[in-house]
């Protein structure tokens, strides 16, 4: 993917440099529901560069599960701009938007989200399945994936022959099989003991170190210290940002 | 996503979900063997009765001597004065005047005795010419049937039916040996294969001679060309009534009748006293195949309910799979294919079992069942177009649904 970076569009001033894997505009996010309207984001802007392990922070209703859609293109933002690795997503269609979470995001979720029929390798491929790649090499490239979480020997197992570390670990195989710019962690522990949960981190700490751009969403503060920048959000508004102490006064204005 | 892929997705559904799978499968499965059974009795009391209409020769129509009953219920001489004549029988032959009569059967018959060596044996004997073999749809166990040279010439020659040949030579053949009929001499020169006898008549003992023979030579009388019957066969069912018209009106101007109700003749078809008795079957057939029918839609809508279940129940994984990359025509498109194959797959058992239903029923129950392939094949294509159909609104839905909402869903 070329892409040209056009530095008048970019929310803050930045330097020449690669173009951002995250970039939110002046992201609003509104739900409405009959007469009720409830702005679940207001006023996001983010940037999160290539290589970043970003951990978004907030307590439960402060918005940082609609960020998380928004991010994975699981939701269209109201107001606002986002360009995901250089593309501008909000006017795609809803097959756009498929084919963009397939190439360009992983997910983990915090329920494994593991189809308990298929086993490790069969969860691994489905990412592939839609990107019609075919069969032969969606095996290896499964097979391949789970050997770098550490499940070379658990690939024929069942979702339910594993435990929940193990689950987990098949998920983020899933997540990064497609070589995805970004992999996005929604509450990755939120299901695991303290063992398995150690375990999962460290396997984002590796992904991180061998160049992947990480979001990880959490309410935990020990989880959030793993990454290298923390962002807060409370009430739909950007409250902190460790990277970007600036952007403290500028979010919330 | 490719159709391999698709097709695999949805078999995995089916077999992770067996109980339930199997249970919808079940409701198209008596479904269809319903249909099969019920079309296949309905065949087969057809082809019974059908066949009956066979054994009395197809497309037959038999004019007899005498009026019809009339409407004022007065029977103008039946039999008594031999209207019919063999020059009435050339006639009908014409292709001109008659082009939907295929064949002309005129005959004449009286029980005679026969004589065989020291064996007596009365049967009817028939006179008439070689077209009787095909009107009357008989055919040969052996020898040959009478020919026209046979009846230009007076031959003493007589084809057997299957009882009377038994009748008068037991075990021997009875081709090439000689019957007696009031001292006339026959050679018997081939034997009818035997048909069972219908009613009242038993069409396997009788013996057939030249009508000429028969009229000149046995059955003697004043009018040597009068013939008792003459069988006429259409050149197909769909031209027996025009068959009919032509013969009535051909006959009408040999016997220089005027009106119609003056006819000294009658034309009945064998078809129009079977008809009834099929369209008895027919109906049966309808309305089973009805009732079989309204189970087929129930069993379709057993098939909506549970895709619609389903869906609901993989909400989660299709919110996984659309996280994942999957375009709401892919969502549609897997649940498509679940539901033809759980249609496809009830048709092809409940066929299996139709077919079982088919061998073993007859068993049971007298009637006889007539298992078509078209019709099992159809009823296999109608299976997988009821799942297809009724796994459309499921599938829809299941395409429409939101990733998010889809996730959330606990």
């Amino acid at each position: 993917m070329t892409v040209i970076p056009d530095i008048t569009d970019i929310p803050e001033s930045r330097p020449e440099g690669p173009e951002p894997v995250i970039a939110l505009d002046h992201i609003g996010k509104t739900y409405t529901s009959g007469s009720l309207a409830v702005e679940a984001l207001r006023d996001v802007s983010l940037t999160i560069d290539q290589g970043e392990y970003v951990a978004i922070m907030g307590p439960s209703g402060s918005g940082k599960s609609t960020l998380m859609h928004i991010l994975g293109c699981l939701d269209v933002p109201t107001k606002g701009r986002y360009r995901l690795a250089g593309e501008d997503v909000d006017d795609m269609t809803e097959d756009e938007l498929a084919d963009v979470r397939n190439r360009r995001i992983g997910f983990v979720f915090q329920q494994f989200n593991l189809l308990p029929s298929l086993n490790a390798w069969r969860n691994v491929e489905l990412p592939l399945v839609y990107a019609g790649v075919p069969r032969h090499e969606r095996r290896e490239r499964a097979i391949a994936a789970l050997g770098r979480v550490g499940l070379a020997q658990r690939v024929e197992h069942r979702p339910g022959e594993l435990s929940g570390g193990q689950q987990q670990r098949v998920a983020v195989a899933r997540a990064l099989v497609t070589e995805p710019a970004l992999i996005l962690a929604d509450e990755p522990t939120g299901n695991l003991d303290t063992t398995s949960s150690a375990d999962v981190l460290s396997l984002m700490g590796e992904l991180h170190d061998s160049g992947r751009t990480i979001v990880l969403i959490t309410h935990e503060a020990s989880v959030a210290a793993v990454a290298q920048r923390t962002v807060r959000i409370l009430d739909g508004r950007i409250t902190e940002d460790s990277a970007r102490p600036m952007m403290q006064g500028r979010s919330t204005a | 996503m490719n159709w391999v892929d698709t097709f695999r997705a949805g078999v995995d559904a089916i077999i992770t979900h067996r109980l339930r799978s199997g249970l919808t499968m079940l409701g198209i499965l008596i479904g269809i063997a319903a249909v099969i059974l019920t079309v296949g009795l309905g065949e087969g009391s057809q082809q019974q009765v059908s066949a009956e209409v066979q054994a009395l020769g197809t497309n037959l129509l038999i004019i007899s001597p005498g009026s019809s009953t009339s409407t004022t219920g007065v029977r103008g001489g039946f039999g008594s004065a031999s209207t019919l004549t063999q020059t009435d029988a050339a006639a009908l032959e014409s292709p001109v005047v008659a082009p939907d009569i295929a064949a002309v059967a005129p005959t004449t018959s009286s029980s005679e005795t026969l004589t065989a060596g020291s064996t007596n044996w009365t049967t009817s004997v028939v006179g008439t010419t070689p077209s009787w073999l095909s009107v009357r749809a008989r055919t040969l166990a052996e020898g040959r049937f009478i020919d026209a040279a046979d009846v230009s010439s007076d031959a003493g020659v007589t084809v057997l039916g299957a009882t009377t040949a038994t009748e008068l030579f037991g075990s021997q053949n009875p081709i090439g040996q000689t019957v007696t009929v009031n001292g006339l001499p026959l050679t018997v020169v081939g034997v009818l294969v035997s048909t069972g006898s219908t009613g009242s008549s038993n069409n396997d003992d009788q013996a057939i001679v030249p009508i000429t023979t028969a009229s000149q030579r046995i059955i003697g009388g004043t009018s040597r060309i009068a013939v008792q019957d003459i069988y006429v066969e259409a050149s197909s069912t769909d031209t027996l009534s025009a068959a009919y018209q032509e013969a009535n009106a051909e006959l009408l101007s040999l016997h220089s009748i005027t009106t119609p109700t003056g006819a000294d003749f009658t034309i009945t078809s064998q078809a129009s006293i079977v008809s009834t008795a099929t369209s008895v079957d027919k109906t049966l057939t309808v309305l089973l195949a009805g009732i079989a029918a309204i189970s087929l839609l129930v069993g379709g809508i057993g098939v909506m309910n549970i895709m619609l279940v389903s869906v609901t129940e993989r909400i989660r994984e299709i919110g996984l799979r659309k996280a994942l990359g999957a375009k709401p025509r892919m969502i549609r498109r897997q649940f498509l294919v679940e539901a033809s194959i759980l249609g496809l797959a009830g048709g092809v058992l409940g066929a299996a079992l139709g077919v079982i239903g088919a061998e073993v029923l007859p068993h049971l129950i007298t009637n006889p069942i007539a298992l078509s392939l078209p019709a099992m094949i159809g009823s296999i294509v109608v299976a997988l177009a009821i799942g297809l159909v009724f796994g459309v609104y499921p599938a829809s839905r299941a395409a429409r649904l939101a990733p998010i909402d889809a996730l959330r869903s606990e």
